[in-house]
């Protein structure tokens, strides 16, 4: 009895470790094949004798891409849009967050059903299309001639988050907000010196799934924004994508490396940063998932 | 709750009557002044109200305004004329939708037979694979080797549609061996699971790939992430349990069925009811991002059908429209049901 015991245990163990390393592997192997293949040489790229490590190393298609003005500016408009949105939709959810939490707020069913109904409904693409090229008319009429502007305010506001943070402020105590009021706190002390403190590690998990929202942000940012110039880094990716694969543009390539190189080199680049914050946040991101939503 | 007399009458020792109890008469104020004290409540919580405005107003004009632009699948389109002032025309969008039998009408049904495809294989490969990782996680002792591990697989969600497109792309790109063929398509290629001809011509150029290549894609995308939550429940099983089941004579199986399975089943349950909501919600964006002319036949769903026809030169936004209601008027019928399965089977509502 006890050796069968053993004998399956020792077996489902190899196999969980077996299965795990190859699907551990596979999940790493793009994103190594997608470095060796950015600093590879053109041949090696093309004949596919790159398969782990790269081969005839080379910066070129690095160079190329950071010698690209576009680049620098989709850049450094992804972070715009980041910075800019993640404190727009922290602060309009935060705000409407507390005031739901509270439960003397008159008609708070209705305030609620209002948030949620739009998780249950959602207007699809094209109307939802029509309705920002109708308020993009409204930004330009008062002047707001910036695209990204209307992608900060309109875009990624997500009903779950806002229910998050209502479900954090609910659980504070109401001992510590009397004793607050008891002491002269305004309504707006009560939120930024007692909810606020309380409730860091949910407002961080909501704050970085707004901020990955807005830096993945793609569909919407290239629909909206007519400037070229101001496309942030996913579309730039994107465009630059579809011109590279596209046979009869790249016919006429004749630079040292391959043009794969260059898709690759934009690839890395922009998953860099990501990787490099990566340890920080993971602890964030994986209490979100245990937080998300489940409700009594 | 039944009304008992003590709410409404107090006895009064000083006079040895009976009297109406002060909290009952502001009650009955309350109810009879009803809008005034809501006024007096609105003006004492101002601030909280303000606050809540700047919500309200998003929420408005990009949520809900959208949903009144909706009503366009209803109106003769019109280039020139807003939404509020077209005509009625019916439901003329819709029969010509479902019923027109011409290549607008078979692409609608075929979109639609898609979206449901799609989701349907996604709940069938997608939905277990974060189930048997957890398990496969709970197996790690070593809590160093299981950060490695679950680092290694979360790490694909960390990217964006994007990227994640671009590479699959670029993986499975056509070209011949000697012009930068994508690597994966080599190497299928090379092994004999796809004849040599296929691979060049690329794998997402042929509709007989979509589906595997969306689903393997999403597999790989999410599939650590998604385990998190169950392996919470695993861990959370007491260990007493396992030695139970052990000292019973219970093998690996066995414990795996009867200790494993019932702790997590709720958990299960849930994700499962969850999912099934969002059968419809296909990712958009990653079709959209993955699929060509070529692949329409099994990549097209009803958001990227809208999005041609209402966005690009297609047959319009009341055609578009129309579509997208119907979508997500089922969608939303498979959400609110799901919630409502959810409260009855375990108490949780989902929102």
């Amino acid at each position: 009895m006890k050796r069968k015991l053993e004998v399956t245990e020792l077996i489902f163990k190899i196999i969980s470790y077996t299965l795990l390393t190859v699907f551990a592997l596979c999940c790493l192997y793009p994103f190594v094949y997608a470095i060796s293949a950015a600093i590879s040489g053109r041949s090696a790229v093309e004949y596919g004798s790159v398969v782990l490590f790269p081969k005839d190393v080379q910066f070129d298609a690095f160079a190329k891409m950071f010698s690209d003005n576009m680049f620098w500016n989709s850049y450094s408009n992804t972070l715009f849009l980041t910075l800019f949105g993640t404190i727009w939709s922290m602060l309009v959810a935060i705000l409407g967050a507390y005031a739901l939490s509270k439960r003397r707020l008159l008609f708070r069913t209705f305030f609620n059903f209002f948030l949620v109904f739009t998780m249950w409904f959602s207007a699809g693409i094209v109307p939802q299309y029509l309705n920002y090229l109708a308020t993009k008319d409204v930004f330009n009429s008062v002047g707001i001639m910036d695209d990204k502007w209307l992608v900060v305010i309109a875009m990624g506001m997500a009903a779950m988050n806002i229910i998050l943070l209502r479900n954090a402020f609910e659980g504070v105590p109401s001992e510590i907000e009397e004793a607050a009021i008891v002491d002269g706190a305004s309504e707006g002390q009560v939120l930024t010196q007692v909810f606020i403190p309380m409730s860091k590690s949910t407002i961080a998990t909501v704050a970085l799934f707004f901020a990955i929202s807005r830096w993945n942000g793609y569909f919407w940012a290239r629909q909206m924004i007519s400037n070229s110039n101001e496309h942030p880094l996913q579309v730039f990716i994107r465009l630059r994508l579809e011109q590279y694969t596209d046979p009869e543009v790249m016919a006429g390539w004749n630079e040292s490396f391959a043009s794969d190189s260059v898709i690759y080199a934009l690839i890395v680049c922009s998953i860099v940063p990501i990787l490099i914050i990566y340890p920080f946040i993971q602890k964030y991101f994986a209490k979100g998932v245990n937080v998300g939503g489940v409700k009594e | 709750m039944k009304a008992k007399a003590a709410d409404f009458l107090v006895y009064d020792k000083e006079l040895g009557i009976y009297r109406v109890n002060p909290e009952q008469a502001v009650r009955d104020d309350v109810e009879k002044h009803y809008w005034r004290h809501v006024g007096q409540t609105i003006v004492k919580d101002r601030r909280l109200y303000l606050m809540l405005i700047p919500m309200l107003l998003v929420f408005l004009f990009w949520r809900y305004f959208p949903m009144y632009e909706l009503l366009g699948c209803f109106k003769v389109p019109d280039k020139v004329l807003p939404v509020s002032q077209q005509y009625f025309s019916g439901f003329s969008y819709f029969k010509r939708l479902l019923f027109a039998g011409d290549g607008l009408s078979t692409d609608f049904w075929r979109a639609m037979r898609n979206t449901f495809v799609l989701s349907f294989y996604g709940l069938c490969f997608g939905f277990p694979m974060p189930i048997i990782l957890a398990l496969f996680f709970n197996e790690v002792r070593s809590n160093i080797a299981r950060s490695v591990y679950q680092v290694l697989t979360y790490l694909p969600k960390f990217m964006s549609t994007v990227v994640m497109t671009s590479l699959v792309t670029m993986l499975v790109k056509q070209g011949s061996l000697t012009t930068g063929m994508g690597i994966v398509s080599r190497a299928l290629a090379n092994i004999g699971l796809i004849s040599p001809e296929v691979a060049n011509a690329g794998l997402l150029n042929n509709p007989a790939y979509f589906r595997a290549i969306y689903q393997i894609s999403g597999i790989w995308e999410s599939a650590g992430y998604d385990s998190i939550v169950f392996f919470a429940a695993i861990i959370a099983i007491s260990p007493t349990s396992y030695e139970a089941a052990q000292i019973d004579g219970a093998d690996k199986m066995a414990q795996l069925r009867y200790v494993v399975l019932p702790s997590i089943l709720s958990t299960i349950v849930i994700m499962l009811i969850t999912r099934i909501g969002h059968l419809l919600n296909v990712g958009y964006e990653k079709v959209l991002l993955l699929y060509n002319p070529n692949t329409y036949v099994t990549a097209d769903v009803v958001s990227t059908f809208a999005h041609r026809n209402g966005m690009g030169s297609g047959a319009g936004t009341g055609i578009a429209a129309a579509a997208e209601m119907m979508n997500n008027v089922v969608g939303m019928i498979l959400v609110i049901g799901a919630n409502t399965i959810a409260k009855k089977a375990s108490n949780t509502s989902l929102y």
